[in-house]
C-alpha cells in the first residue's frame, strides 16, 4: 500500500489551481469536469508520478469551521519538503505569499508556514543532512 | 502583581517567554513545535493553551488577530514592575 492521492480543501479552484501552479510550481496532472467543480489534482515536477495532490471544494459546511480553527492557532493542513527552505521563503515571499511562521530551526530541521490563499496554511520542511545521516543508522 | 509572580512560578511558562522573547509573534502551533523540538517538552497543545491564558492574564503575553490566525507576543512591561518595587541598585564598594 502506498499513498497515492492526499487532498486540500479550496475556497475556489480555478484560483488554487492558479496558485499552486503558477506560484509554488507544481504541474496540473487531472482537470476532470464533475457538475460544477472538477476532479483537479497537481503533482511536483520533482515526482512527476508521486502523489498527487487533489484540490478539492470547501463547499460542505463542516469545511469552513474545520478550517477556521485550524488557521486560529496556526496549524498547517499540509506539508511540503523543500532542499532550500531560505530559497523558498524569498521566492514566495518576493511573489507576495504570507508566511505566519517564517523559516525557524526546530532542531532536526528547518521548518515554515504561509497562507495558501485558499482557506489553509501550509508547511515547508528542509530536514538537516545530519539527522538524516543519523536516523540511517 | 500577585498575577505575574504566579505566572513565573512555572518552568514551562517561563520557557514560553524565553521563546517568545527570542522571536516574537508566534502562534500557537508554533510555541507547541519549538517547545517540543528544542525542549523536550509533550505537552498537549490544550495544556499550552492554558500556560498561554494564564500568562496573558497577568499581562506577560498579548495576542493579535492577523488575518485567520492568533499570534501570541511577549509584554515585559510588568516584569518592570517587580523592579521598579525592589530595584537592583548596583552596590558600590568605596
Amino acid at each position: 500500500m502506498k499513498i497515492a492521492l492526499t487532498s486540500l480543501f479550496v475556497d475556489d479552484q480555478r484560483a488554487a489551481l492558479a496558485f499552486y501552479t503558477e506560484v509554488l510550481g507544481f504541474n496540473k496532472r487531472h482537470d476532470i469536469p464533475l457538475g460544477d467543480d472538477f476532479w483537479l489534482t497537481v503533482v511536483s515536477p520533482e515526482s512527476p508520478d508521486g502523489p498527487e495532490l487533489l484540490l478539492e471544494p470547501a463547499g460542505h459546511p463542516a469545511v469552513k469551521p474545520y478550517r477556521d480553527a485550524l488557521a486560529e492557532d496556526g496549524i498547517p493542513l499540509a506539508q511540503f519538503a523543500v532542499d532550500d527552505i531560505e530559497a523558498e521563503h524569498a521566492r514566495l515571499t518576493s511573489k507576495g505569499v504570507v508566511f505566519t511562521q517564517p523559516p525557524t530551526d526546530i532542531g532536526t530541521a528547518f521548518v515554515a508556514v504561509f497562507d495558501d490563499t485558499c482557506g489553509n496554511l501550509i508547511q515547508l520542511i528542509e530536514m538537516k543532512p545530519d539527522e538524516n545521516h543519523a536516523d540511517a543508522h | 502583581m500577585v498575577d505575574v509572580f504566579r505566572a513565573l512560578d512555572d518552568e514551562t511558562r517561563r520557557l514560553v517567554l524565553d521563546e517568545l522573547s527570542a522571536r516574537d509573534g508566534q502562534t500557537l502551533f508554533e510555541i507547541c513545535s519549538v517547545l517540543a523540538m528544542r525542549h523536550g517538552l509533550s505537552l498537549t497543545r490544550q495544556a499550552i493553551s492554558q500556560h498561554l491564558g494564564v500568562l496573558e492574564s497577568a499581562g506577560l503575553v498579548e495576542t493579535e488577530r492577523r488575518g485567520r490566525s492568533k499570534f501570541h507576543y511577549f509584554n515585559p512591561e510588568p516584569l518592570a514592575e517587580i523592579t521598579g518595587r525592589w530595584p537592583t541598585r548596583k552596590r558600590t564598594e568605596q
